[in-house]
């Protein structure tokens, strides 16, 4: 191996991720007076958030009466049950905080007459536990992540926030169960660095790229929850991937909820607005999974739009021009640009499209990483928030809205607990130098390889695999053929070849060592898909298409080490965290 | 005589050449600007024929396909690939934009594909955008109010809003100012506009209370009175912002009120 020459450095938290949940945290923690590095591949403002569009949910009650307690409900109905009350509670009740709280940082949120912020309705919002539409949904047009995301990058540069930006990581510094720190390479120059730390948050994001069509950005390749696996510590419910109803048909792009929000409704080739026949009450704003799952249906019975009849079409040329204008200018550019549609006069060509993950990295409340080591056990020194945690507040299938106030709600909980536990200052223990020659072992091996396999090839086979075996149905065979394949193309990585040898922005490298983190996630989805043998949120299998609570009120938890994976599960919490509400006993999920 | 000599890296030399290895009979060729910092030699454009019958209608459609199928080497930013990151801005067909929203259709001729000009280029098509950060730094980009009700939000009337149309939707791609003659030649002080388009969004915000420290702040024969009103900025927007026009109010409100 070549020898690397190691920068060190030394902080009370590091920060891994600048996106909403990332920023959120580094702004509490430098306001609490620790010492606190964000480290992140990207310029933060170049982060997934900024992609979030139709809003973020709170019950503010601006637009008509509304309750947490309601809110909590439908979370916990939209999660299928699989949801930790306990945070679910949490994340209910500090949720119109959090909003005031970004409304005062300075984002831009639209406005109702008397100058509130303003709310739309969102699925699977409703009001008084399941009667009725609430408007709930707080939006800066269809422009919100954008929105939250630069406020938040301004309030971290008021904090003066120390950042790391265009640095990669490459693993964590565990000691005894411990997290002590992690190590990054630079790409603007090519060195090698090692924080130590008494925490790390984990805000990475998600993996949607594991999947071949996704609303995901090209960097959403879940880095942190790869690095978990890689310290020997499971990830939770990896098997819930969440179809977005509205992505546009063969390209991918978003388009928000808020348009359905704002009265735009789907329609096959019949011309049938056939979702008031799979949900009465809700119709267009039934929660995901279930919108996503009666398009795959008309399409399957040969209902779909389109020369292939492979899609369904979203119309919103019956809206007020004035709505469109101000409330769904973004989409209205996006279907200009990605499906050459004027929405003022054509339907969009929409699919279900692999948008949101669920399953993560297994926390509490405070944010704190958990594992099992015969009951539910914290990792000291590690914590994780935003997508790439599993709280678990989002359970089977997440509402939309509720990813954004995840963010700043647990990335606000995550700074207070690390304020709690960290004493600024505390002196570093030393870490063995194994774990870093570990990690450098893994980078140099990738670097220098030179094998017959390129990882864009090994990569579209990934996806294209997943696409297939693990998508908005499931059987038994083909999650066995989809454990197959994606162990198959695990395989490939001992001869992947990587060209560009140079440590400077080598782009390269960085999607190589991307590859290898997205192929251990897909090992574990797959394999998690296939264990849950029962159908719940997002996790529809057709061999098993009831939800079955007797054996499956429980997180799943996979360990992955290569491609060897070990599935255990732990039960969900049902008891709330105050008297304020009462524990919601599972139901038939009907919209 | 006195020896001139050009500054490093300013010579660009010819590169290579892939040769298209499909068959197809629908090929463009596209010229791509390339440096290696560990490496001692001169930027060079190397050329690729590429298969336009498998390529979707986007220039970074054509970028992602030399990386996954021709060479791996190339070097460029990209994440969200649909206009609202900002990473994939650099220099096409001789104008500024997202390669993620311009459609190589509308390129004549072979593709040329650049960094964002006179930016100081860390690899191939990256260029080093640092400097124009610690400017958008500089000009405090969030709000200033002593409100302490943590129950309500401060309130802003619709009209008042809408004044934020425009100016919050900047990408920081920096496709503006990195097409501005006078950006160009004074950028280490110049703000440029994509900067004061963001200093203009926080002037004009009604909820911030430092309305006139802002605007003294700015109000500086470099930072603000380089702008020549070029208007390329407006020109070069992927978001059809038009930041020339916020340097003009914002030197209309300095011109106008009692600062």
């Amino acid at each position: 191996m070549k020898a690397y020459n190691i920068i060190d450095h030394e902080y009370d938290v590091v920060v891994l991720g600048a996106g909403g949940s990332g920023l959120r945290a580094a702004v509490g923690l430098s306001e609490a007076g620790l010492k606190t590095a964000c480290i992140s591949k990207v310029f933060p403002t170049r982060s997934h958030t900024s992609a979030a569009q139709g809003g973020i949910s709170a019950a503010l009650g601006n637009m008509g009466e509304d309750d947490w307690r309601w809110h909590m409900y439908d979370t916990v109905k939209g999660a299928d049950w699989l949801g930790d009350q306990d945070s679910i509670e949490y994340l209910c009740k500090e949720a119109p905080k959090a909003v005031l709280e970004l409304e005062k940082y300075g984002v831009p949120f639209s406005r109702t007459e008397e100058g509130k912020i303003y709310q739309r309705p969102f699925g699977g919002m409703t009001k008084n536990y399941g009667n009725g539409i609430v408007q709930r949904t707080c939006a800066a047009a269809d422009r919100t992540g954008h929105a939250i995301l630069h406020t938040l990058y301004g309030q971290a540069l008021k904090h003066n926030t120390e950042f790391f930006i265009e640095y990669f990581a490459l693993d964590l510094l565990m000691k005894d169960g411990e997290c002590k720190g992690l190590i990054a390479w630079n790409l603007n120059d090519g060195t090698i660095h090692r924080f130590r730390a008494h925490t790390v948050i984990i805000a990475t994001g998600g993996y949607g790229k594991v999947y071949y069509s996704a609303t995901s950005a090209h960097t959403c390749t879940g880095d942190g929850n790869a690095m978990v696996l890689r310290a020997g510590l499971p990830l939770q419910d990896m098997e819930f991937v969440q179809f977005h109803p509205t992505g546009i048909y063969g390209h991918g792009t978003l388009i928000s909820e808020g348009v359905r929000g704002e009265g735009g409704y789907l329609v096959n080739s019949k011309g049938e607005r056939f979702m008031e026949r799979y949900a009465p009450n809700a119709k267009d704003l039934a929660s995901r999974d279930v919108v996503s799952r009666s398009m795959s249906i008309e399409i399957n019975e040969g209902r779909g739009v389109g020369k292939d009849q492979d899609h369904v079409h979203l119309h919103l040329s019956h809206l007020d021009k004035s709505v469109i204008e101000n409330r769904l200018p973004g989409i209205t550019e996006a279907a200009r640009l990605f499906a050459n549609v004027d929405v003022t006069k054509d339907p969009i060509p929409v699919v279900p499209t692999v948008h949101y993950n669920m399953g993560g990295i297994p926390t509490n409340y405070k944010a704190e990483v958990l594992t099992m080591n015969g009951s539910e056990k914290t990792v000291p020194g590690l914590m994780a928030i935003g997508e790439a945690a599993c709280v678990s507040v989002h359970g089977a299938n997440r509402l939309g809205s509720n990813s954004l106030i995840d963010l700043v709600v647990f990335g606000r909980a995550a700074a207070k607990r690390a304020a709690e536990l960290v004493k600024t200052g505390t002196p570093h223990e030393e870490i063995p130098e194994t774990e870093t020659q570990k990690c450098l072992d893994r980078f140099d091996k990738l670097r220098s390889a030179q094998g017959d396999n390129s990882t864009a090839e090994l990569r579209l086979s990934m996806q294209k695999t997943m696409q297939s075996k693990c998508a908005v149905f499931r059987t038994e065979k083909n999650l066995k053929q989809g454990v197959d394949e994606i162990g198959k193309t695990y395989d490939g990585i001992d001869s992947i070849s990587v060209k560009d040898k140079s440590l400077v922005f080598n782009t390269d490298l960085v999607e190589t060592l991307e590859f290898d983190n997205l192929i251990r996630q897909a090992v574990v989805t797959v394999d998690s898909a296939y264990h849950r043998k029962e159908s719940r949120g997002a996790h529809a299998r057709e061999d098993y298409p009831k939800r079955d609570d007797e054996k499956f009120m429980q997180h799943t938890l996979a360990w992955c080490d290569g491609k060897d994976t070990k599935i255990s599960y732990r039960p969900v919490h049902q008891s709330t965290l105050t008297n304020e509400v009462q524990y919601f006993p599972p139901q038939e999920r009907v919209y | 005589m006195v020896q001139l000599s050009l500054p490093k890296n300013s010579e660009i030399k010819k590169g290579k050449y892939f040769k298209d290895k499909t068959g197809s009979k629908n090929l463009r060729k596209v010229n791509i600007y390339r440096w290696d910092p560990s490496t001692d030699e001169s930027p060079r454009i190397d050329t690729y024929e590429v298969d336009m019958d498998n390529c979707p209608s986007k220039v970074l459609d054509i970028l992602n396909k030399i990386k996954n199928e021709i060479d791996s080497t190339i070097t460029y930013r990209r994440s969200c690939a649909h206009g609202v990151c900002g990473s994939c801005a650099m220099n096409m067909g001789g104008k500024n934009g997202l390669a993620c929203t311009t459609p190589h259709a509308e390129i004549e001729g072979d593709i040329d594909i650049y960094p964002l000009p006179h930016l100081k280029v860390k690899k191939d098509l990256i260029g080093d955008l640092d400097g124009l950060y610690k400017q958008y730094q500089s000009i405090e980009p969030w709000l200033k109010n002593n409100s302490t009700k943590e129950t309500t939000e401060i309130y802003q009337s619709k009209e008042d809003r809408a004044k934020l149309d425009g100016a919050y939707e900047c990408i920081m791609c920096a496709c503006c100012s990195t097409s501005c003659p006078s950006y160009w030649w004074n950028g280490d002080k110049y703000l440029g506009p994509a900067v004061l388009l963001q200093a203009y969004r926080w002037i004009i915000d009604s909820r911030d209370e430092e309305r006139k420290a802002r605007l003294k702040k700015v109000a500086d024969e470099l930072k603000l009175y380089r702008c020549h009103t070029i208007l390329n900025c407006t020109n070069a927007c992927p978001k059809g912002l038009n930041p020339a026009k916020a340097i003009a109010e914002i030197k209309k409100m300095l011109a106008t009120a009692n600062v």
